[in-house]
């Protein structure tokens, strides 16, 4: 499996999914600066956190016009594996490769915390490693991460299953208060109609030992990325962190 | 000398947080009462006034559209100054 990672100006979680993709999983990754305009041969693409261009105008907005992401969104809409992180996301929809839009937090706050997510649907490439209904956990760090849709489009997300993650509590329930950040429906996560092309606000490239607290995020880049079973899978470094 | 600006409002169907926030600081200030308050932004273009007028105004349209303003969750107005 070889992946690449888009580095945009501003992008801050670029070299963590680098490590994680190479040392953790043992894949080849490499980053691709967003001046391109052809993407390199890769298996999958991954849109990092960070805040592409200072989040001017709106978060996503002036990466979306980068160069690389023309090239991304024709590989996209020919069924490449696109997974938008955080920042990755906002881009996404901006770019149109995802409905919606990411607002500010309701509630004003910058919100750097652990999160429980609710799988709500599984059988997606980047989900298929967990189980429907499980409750993972994966840290957040964004200001503008409320997911919003106008209701036609939300209703739609809705009954076509495209609503992968919600915001939920430990015991897996969906509530208010659970909701971090005011998104509709408790949105974490999306995907498109083909499946192919995933956004979510949660960091799973910081979820991937058990030293930072979880490896649920690990599951999310080996479901896309290996043919295996999930559980099968072994760290490829031997037990430490910094490989 | 063409000049357009855009005015960029948060839709009225979203929260807007910072409105919000402000709405909130002019009670301190002493006006309360004030129901509703929505902070955006307005963008200033200048451009040689040069070319087609017709699609000098397509093309500030599509801009304000599609890239200054996100028609998902803002409203926007584009004015433009000095097109024949």
């Amino acid at each position: 499996m070889r992946w690449g990672v888009v580095v945009f100006p501003g992008s801050n979680c670029d070299r963590d999914c680098l490590f994680v993709l190479r040392r953790v999983l043992g894949h080849e990754a490499v980053a691709i600066w967003h001046e391109e305009r052809i993407l390199p041969p890769v298996d999958a693409v991954v849109l990092p956190g960070g805040f592409s261009y200072g989040d001017y105008l709106r978060s996503g907005a002036i990466a979306a016009l980068s160069p690389i992401m023309a090239a991304v969104g024709r590989a996209a809409r020919s069924g490449l594996p696109v997974l938008g992180i955080c920042n990755g996301f906002q881009i996404l929809c901006e770019a149109r490769l995802l409905p919606g839009a990411l607002l500010p937090n309701a509630d004003g706050l910058f919100h750097c915390q652990p999160a429980t997510l609710r799988v709500e649907n599984n059988r997606t490439l980047f989900t298929r490693g967990f189980s429907l209904g499980e409750a993972v956990r994966m840290p957040i760090a964004h200001g503008q991460g409320c997911y919003y849709a106008d209701p036609a489009t939300f209703d739609r997300l809705e009954r076509s299953g495209l609503i992968l993650l919600r915001y939920c509590n430990a015991r897996g329930e969906v509530t208010g208060e659970a909701n971090p950040n005011g998104s509709l429906g408790n949105v974490a996560g999306i995907s498109n109609e083909e499946g192919n092309v995933i956004g979510l606000m949660p960091h799973p490239e910081r979820a991937c030992e058990a030293l930072l607290g979880s490896t649920d995020g690990l599951r999310l880049f080996l479901s896309a990325g290996s043919k295996e079973p999930v559980e099968e899978f072994r760290p490829s470094y031997a037990g430490s962190a910094l490989g | 000398m063409i000049r357009a600006r855009v005015s960029i409002l948060p839709k009225r169907t979203v929260f807007d947080p910072q409105g919000e926030a402000v709405r909130h600081a002019l009670g301190h200030f002493g006006l309360s009462g004030v129901e509703r308050v929505r902070v955006g932004k307005e963008i200033e273009l200048e451009i040689p006034g040069e070319g087609d007028p017709a699609e000098i105004r397509s093309r500030l349209e599509t801009i304000a559209r599609d890239f200054l303003a996100n028609p998902v969750v803002e409203e926007y107005e584009l004015h433009i100054e000095g097109l024949p």
